[in-house]
C-alpha cells in the first residue's frame, strides 16, 4: 500500500495556512467557554451539601486531569503515526503536545493537592491514582527531554515518540486506579456508563469548563504547530516566499 | 458578610479554592504567551536572513 498521498494532505504548508485560519475563531470559542464555564461554577451551582464551597476545585481539577490522559493519547497516537508514516506534521504535533500535557498534568496534581488538604486532611497520599498520575508528570518531562536531546529533529521525534507509546500502558492505571486499589480518590462521576452521580446544576458547568480547556488545547496546539513548522520546512519555498507581519 | 465578601470567602475555603485558580491562570497564560513568542522569533529570524539575503538550501 502506498502512502504517498497522506504526505500531501499532511503538507506543512496546508496546516500552517489552516492554523493561521482556525487560530481566531478558537481563541474566540476558549474565551466565550471559560466566561460561561467560570460564572456558573464559581457563581451559581450550588454548594456541595458535604464539601461547602471547596468542591468549586473540581472545576479546574477534572478537566486538568481529563486533559492531562487525553493530551497524552493524542500524543503517542502522532508519535505513532510519526514512526508508521514518517510524517514531519506528526512529528510537530507530537513534540507540541508535551509541554501542554505535561502543564495539564502539574495542574491536575497540584490542584488536587490543594483539594485533599480541606478534604482528606493531607497533601499527598502515595495511592494508585495520586502516583500514576505523577508516573504521568515523568513521562511527559522524559518525552520533552528526549525531544530536546537531539540536533536531528527527527531522531528526537522518534525516539520521544517510542517512549510516549511505552508509556501508553499508564493511561488505563490511572483510569481504573480508582477501581483496583482502595484509595482516599473518589470514583468515577462522570465517565460511567449507569446515570453520572452529580446533580446537573453542578455537571453542567464541569461539561462546560471541560469544552473550554479541550478547545483551549486545540488552540494551543495549533498556535505552538505554526512556530514548529517554520523551523522544519525553513528551506521550503512557501515559507521564503511567505507575507511576514510588517514588524515580526 | 455582603455578597461578594461571602463569594471571596468561600465558605472558608478561599485558600485552596483561589490558589487552585490561580495557578490554573498562571499555567495557561504561559502556554499562549511562550509559544506566540516563539512563533514572533522563527519569523524574525526568517525576516532577518531575507534582508541578509542569505536564505538559499545551502544555507540549512
Amino acid at each position: 500500500m502506498n502512502f504517498a498521498f497522506l504526505h500531501k494532505y499532511a503538507s506543512l504548508m496546508h496546516a500552517y495556512r489552516l492554523s493561521r485560519t482556525l487560530t481566531p475563531w478558537l481563541a474566540g470559542l476558549t474565551l466565550a467557554l471559560f466566561a460561561w464555564g467560570l460564572v456558573s461554577g464559581l457563581v451559581f451551582a450550588p454548594a456541595d451539601y458535604q464539601q461547602g464551597e471547596s468542591f468549586r476545585i473540581m472545576y479546574v481539577h477534572v478537566p486538568s486531569a481529563w486533559m492531562s490522559m487525553f493530551v497524552y493519547v493524542t500524543m503517542a497516537a502522532a508519535g505513532g503515526a510519526a514512526l508508521v508514516w514518517k510524517l514531519k506534521l506528526a512529528e510537530i504535533v507530537a513534540r507540541a503536545c508535551a509541554p501542554l500535557g505535561a502543564s495539564f498534568t502539574f495542574l491536575a496534581l497540584v490542584t488536587g493537592s490543594l483539594w485533599g488538604k480541606p478534604m482528606w486532611g493531607t497533601w499527598w497520599v502515595w495511592d494508585a491514582r495520586l502516583t500514576s498520575e505523577l508516573i504521568l508528570l515523568f513521562l511527559y518531562l522524559g518525552v520533552m527531554a528526549l525531544h530536546g536531546a537531539f540536533d536531528d529533529r527527527r531522531a528526537a521525534a522518534r525516539a520521544g515518540a517510542v517512549l510516549s507509546l511505552i508509556g501508553v500502558v499508564n493511561i488505563p492505571i490511572i483510569h481504573f486506579s480508582v477501581e483496583w486499589w482502595s484509595t482516599l480518590h473518589q470514583g468515577a462521576t462522570v465517565t460511567k456508563f449507569d446515570k453520572p452521580s452529580i446533580h446537573i446544576d453542578m455537571l453542567i458547568p464541569l461539561l462546560v469548563m471541560i469544552a473550554a480547556f479541550q478547545c483551549y488545547f486545540f488552540w494551543n496546539l495549533l498556535v505552538r504547530v505554526r512556530a514548529q513548522i517554520l523551523e522544519y520546512d525553513r528551506n521550503a519555498a512557501w515559507v521564503r516566499e511567505l507575507d511576514l507581519p510588517t514588524r515580526a | 458578610m455582603s455578597g461578594l465578601d461571602a463569594f471571596l470567602h468561600m465558605g472558608g475555603y478561599a485558600v485552596y479554592v483561589w490558589t487552585s485558580y490561580g495557578l490554573a491562570l498562571v499555567v495557561l497564560a504561559l502556554n499562549v504567551l511562550l509559544p506566540r513568542r516563539a512563533e514572533r522569533a522563527a519569523l524574525a529570524a526568517l525576516a532577518r536572513r531575507r534582508e541578509l539575503g542569505t536564505i538559499d538550501d545551502a544555507q540549512a
